[in-house]
């Protein structure tokens, strides 16, 4: 099976993501296109949907700068002193997503600007000994 | 489509103390209390075989206390068994969920008296694990692992519309003042202060350690200061809701029956439920939430009163910013209006609508499946001109709303009552 025949599932999308590459689907109806993966266009209702690899480059829609984490956070060394950018990107090609934003200083949250242009950024990250690519994004 | 097949009414409601409770007081402590308190509020009284079913609103007794299956285990409590009981879960809406449901099912004619259940014990939790047992209520896909906290996406909210209408900090921190300032009047609330009393017992204590003190002139200073410290940027401790131990009790009532129970039944006029995305990233507008929007207009349609004939509300304040939005997306105010109304007064409780005279979540507390149930228990009493205290609004009260808003946002309950 080539990659662009795999099933529109959450699980594929992850592994591309596993494999620094931020994909989407595309209605090939409708032309609307979903970051995470949807099997089932909601605009039109159709089911034929592809595979499309996103450019990666968007702007900041909006952020938090959080001071008390997830545990996951915790784990990977965020706190008070030390807080991290959750961050809602607006894709070039339409669709937002949730994702970390680095490259900022997340403890100087007003240098932190809504409409910044921002280009993806796959984060490995260590946990129990394990590496993990997890979707950020940094300032392009 | 839109109408109730008849006229439903509430003829009772009543609740337990909000607090930190746990241990001394569990669900189903917390469940009679509120109980008994609604059957104290029924004019005529009320007796368990009136009673046809019991709905209840829980968020996650499965997490926070390693407990489900609510409905049955709640309705044996106060003498229901072997009638129908259920649970309904929609987040922190879980209870104004459960109410609209009652006032379906006695509109349908299926049942003539429900009692609607609010309960949550959140307490048995440290609050780590309480945020995040909370954190599930939303996209614990594609949200969660990107480190999305609770107060994290309304703090996401906020930045979004700080960017957007030039809102700021101390827009967010009047709501939290006057939210405390009621919850002072009432008797039943978490935190019977207000947040200049916190400042005075704060210096207090500075003064007693030998301390230098800070120069704080007003209230503004001292929720500027390390005093409230920063959760999610720009939301601090004060900006967030409280980790609460309560129930509510509600009887919904046939307009057949009503009249045996009270000569003052509090009328449903309207309800409305809206949903969302569950992830904020899904969302077109990231100032407001679609849920609300939909839930409002519904409630509307249905009661035939628009935004200016609400003459009270209990919003869903669980983020100073989310009764802000609310403001806004219940037609209160235009977009970007809000800040500036709270600004002038008029959500006070002696201004031009008053907006949560319990407290709120924001000082009362935010069991989260009980606190539908409990914004419907303060309208109650607010409509029948029996608020404890010092909290009753000066006028005659003849149409309310309550606002009850699920996780961040993707469930929305609007109920319109009058008189």
């Amino acid at each position: 099976m080539t990659e662009t025949e795999k099933e529109f599932t959450i699980q594929n999308y992850l592994e591309f993501i596993q494999n620094k590459k931020l994909m989407g689907s595309k209605c090939k109806d409708c032309g609307k296109m979903y970051v995470p993966v949807r099997k089932l266009c909601i605009a039109c209702n159709s089911l034929n949907m592809e595979w499309v690899p996103l450019s990666g480059k968007g702007e900041l829609a909006a952020f938090t700068s959080i001071t008390v984490g997830t545990p996951y956070f915790i784990e990977l060394g965020y706190d008070r002193n030390r807080p991290y950018c959750f961050s809602v990107i607006k894709l070039e090609e339409g669709p937002m997503v949730s994702a970390q934003l680095v490259g900022v200083d997340a403890s100087k949250p007003d240098t932190i600007k809504i409409g910044m242009p921002l280009k993806v950024k796959f984060l490995e990250n260590e946990l129990k000994g394990e590496t993990k690519t997890d979707l950020g994004f940094e300032p392009a | 489509m839109g109408k109730l097949s008849k006229r439903v009414a509430i003829v009772g409601a009543g609740m337990s103390q909000f607090g930190r409770l746990y241990p001394l007081k569990r669900n189903p402590d917390l469940w009679v209390d509120a109980w008994i308190d609604a059957v104290k509020s029924v004019d005529n009284g009320i007796e368990p075989k009136d009673v046809d079913a019991c709905y209840v609103g829980n968020y996650s007794s499965d997490l926070f206390n390693h407990q489900g299956h609510l409905g049955p285990q709640m309705a044996n409590l106060v003498g229901l068994t072997p009638k129908p009981a259920s649970r309904f879960e929609g987040a922190c809406a879980s209870s104004g969920i459960a109410l609209r449901q009652a006032i379906i099912a006695v509109a349908s004619g299926i049942h003539d008296v429900i009692a609607v259940a609010g309960v949550e014990c959140m307490n048995e939790l440290p609050t780590s694990l309480v945020t995040d047992a909370l954190a599930t209520a939303s996209d614990a896909l594609f949200e969660y692992p990107a480190g999305a906290t609770f107060p994290g996406l309304y703090a996401t909210v906020a930045t979004a519309h700080f960017h957007k209408y030039g809102t700021t900090s101390e827009d967010l921190m009047r709501i939290g003042i006057k939210n405390h300032e009621n919850g002072v009047e009432n008797p039943f609330a978490q935190m019977q202060r207000s947040i200049a009393q916190m400042m005075q017992r704060k210096l207090k204590k500075l003064e007693e350690q030998g301390k230098e003190l800070p120069d704080w002139k007003d209230e503004f200073d001292y929720l500027k200061s390390a005093s409230n410290p920063m959760i999610a940027y720009p939301l601090r401790l004060f900006d967030c809701s409280l980790v609460t131990d309560g129930a509510a009790c509600v009887f919904i009532a046939a307009e057949e029956v009503a009249k045996n129970y009270t000569d003052t039944p509090i009328w449903i006029a309207g309800t409305g439920q809206g949903s969302a995305a569950l992830s904020i990233h899904d969302r077109d507008d990231l100032t407001g939430f679609i849920a609300t929007r939909e839930a409002a207009r519904q409630a509307y349609e249905m009661s035939g009163y628009g935004p200016k004939d609400i003459q009270i509300a209990e919003l869903h304040d669980c983020f100073t910013i989310a009764e802000l939005v609310a403001l806004e997306d219940l037609g209160f105010y235009e977009k970007g209006k809000a800040a500036q109304a709270v600004k002038e007064g008029e959500t006070k409780r002696d201004g031009a609508r008053p907006i949560n005279t319990s407290g709120g979540l924001k000082s009362k507390g935010h069991p989260v499946g009980a606190t539908g149930a409990a914004q419907a228990v303060e309208i109650f009493k607010q409509m029948r001109g029996r608020a404890e205290r010092n909290r009753q609004v000066k006028f005659e009260v003849e149409r309310a709303l309550t606002h009850n808003l699920g996780g961040s946002g993707a469930t929305c309950v609007v109920t319109i009552y009058e008189k």
